[in-house]
């Protein structure tokens, strides 16, 4: 092994590095935000029989689900160009995230929603709850029990998948590692660096999301 | 005047099919390859005790926290660095079938531990060996259970594959690219991109869906 690992450079670039963090956790939040408020959206559109808005949450799904996060971001930085659409990286990367978490989210919405018999809707209607009560008392949490997993995991995908903005050239952990890494040659040690703190970041979400579903559930989940 | 950029033509046919092919051989040998290592360390982490299992969830667990773009642009680097350098498709084929294998492994893994245990004691006490108890017991039942999530396991293979144009394999994303660059025409190429991907894998997710709610009932 004739390779010298020089770790000084990585570290006089650190603040760089988690400025990059930083802005893989920004893009990540803001695309499971957005992508959650859609894909509730689109999860009443499925579930309602109105043709038109049906067909779209159809389309949308689907395509969201069965092409590689790869092609929504061309699609985003290179395609909407024929529209004269021009996006920054940030806002490819972010719209093509948002188009794909609000895909799978929708059917881990409405799979939630309809895991929940509609007789218990009934019973608490029986039980003189209005509308509003039985989802607010009995509907929802039940279904937030059920989605909180596939969502988590969700969010863990969106931090991964963030790292293709190194291909369109965004300022996110790899984008930076990326650039830092030309300017210096010492590729080895800056991606190292970057898979750590990318493995920590998953990490500490995780740690997080446990922590906040024994609170939310009471350790019943 | 605008002589640099020339208009995508037929003569680029043998080009997209060449992308075409590598994706599809990649995904294959990082299926292939992913299911039997995957099987083998599953199976492994069904018998073992917690101590091994931790050690072998510990390795699997960074293969799954660290994407997949780092992963091959790290190990592409590493063994460069080292002074033998691996072609593209091999140093692809390898991250992407060990990445595979850590999710397959969970999965085989899962379908193991669903083959209750009263199940493979009466396979002993009616005088099947270890062996047949596993090759005729718990391998048919235990597939037959996670069938579906391999299938899905498999799909999303075929679509990180096109993460492997990172470290220059020629597959189906980067050939449209380079069209791209040189025709200036990104929406004809990137739609025809996405419907390839689109047709391999609509049909396979919507049978997997079937076959899981037929197992269901």
């Amino acid at each position: 092994m004739d390779y010298e690992f020089h770790w000084n450079i990585v570290f006089q670039n650190m603040p760089e590095l988690l400025n990059g963090a930083f802005v893989t956790l920004h893009v990540s939040v803001l695309a499971m935000f957005l992508g959650v408020v859609i894909a509730i959206l689109l999860a009443i559109a499925k579930m309602n029989n109105s043709k038109p808005f049906c067909y779209v949450a159809t389309v949308w799904v689907e395509v969201a689900r069965n092409t590689p996060a790869l092609f929504q971001i061309y699609m985003a930085y290179f395609g909407l160009g024929a529209f004269g659409i021009h996006l920054s990286p940030y806002v490819a990367v972010l719209s093509a995230l948002v188009f794909i978490n609000a895909g799978y989210l929708t059917e881990t919405f409405r799979g939630g929603f309809q895991s929940i018999p509609a007789t218990q809707y009934s019973a608490s209607k029986s039980l003189g709850m209005t509308s509003i009560q039985a989802y607010r008392y009995i509907i929802l949490p039940q279904m937030l029990r059920r989605i909180y997993h596939p969502m988590t995991n969700q969010f863990v995908w969106s931090i991964l998948m963030s790292s293709l903005g190194i291909l369109v050239g965004m300022s996110e952990l790899s984008g930076t590692t990326q650039r830092l890494q030309s300017l210096s040659f010492r590729t080895l040690e800056f991606f190292i660096v970057a898979a750590v703190m990318y493995f920590v970041i998953t990490k500490l979400v995780l740690f997080t999301s446990s922590l906040l579903a024994r609170r939310l559930f009471k350790g019943e989940i | 005047m605008n002589s640099l950029f020339t208009p995508l033509s037929w003569s680029d046919s043998g080009l997209i099919l060449t992308g075409i092919w590598n994706t599809i051989i990649i995904s294959v040998v990082a299926i292939v390859v992913g299911t039997v290592l995957g099987l083998i360390v599953g199976f492994l982490r069904a018998e073992s005790n917690k101590a091994v299992n931790v050690l072998f969830g510990s390795v699997l667990d960074v293969l799954r926290s660290v994407p997949l773009i780092i992963q091959l642009i790290l190990f592409s680097t590493f063994v460069g660095a080292m002074g033998n350098p691996l072609a593209p498709f091999v140093a692809g084929s390898i991250v992407l079938s060990l990445y595979t294998m850590a999710f397959m492994s969970e999965v085989f893994r899962s379908g193991f531990e669903s083959v209750s245990p009263s199940m493979q004691i009466a396979a002993r006490s009616l005088g099947m060996t270890k062996w047949q108890t596993i090759y005729h017991i718990r391998l048919p039942i235990g597939l037959r259970a996670v069938f579906p999530s391999w299938l899905g396991v498999s799909l999303s293979v075929i679509k990180d594959s096109a993460l492997v144009s990172v470290i220059g394999y020629m597959e189906l994303l980067r050939t449209s690219e380079q069209l791209i660059s040189r025709t200036q025409q990104p929406l004809e190429i990137l739609i025809g991109v996405g419907i390839f991907y689109f047709i391999i894998s609509y049909p396979l997710s919507h049978y997997g869906r079937y076959v899981e709610r037929k197992m269901a009932i």
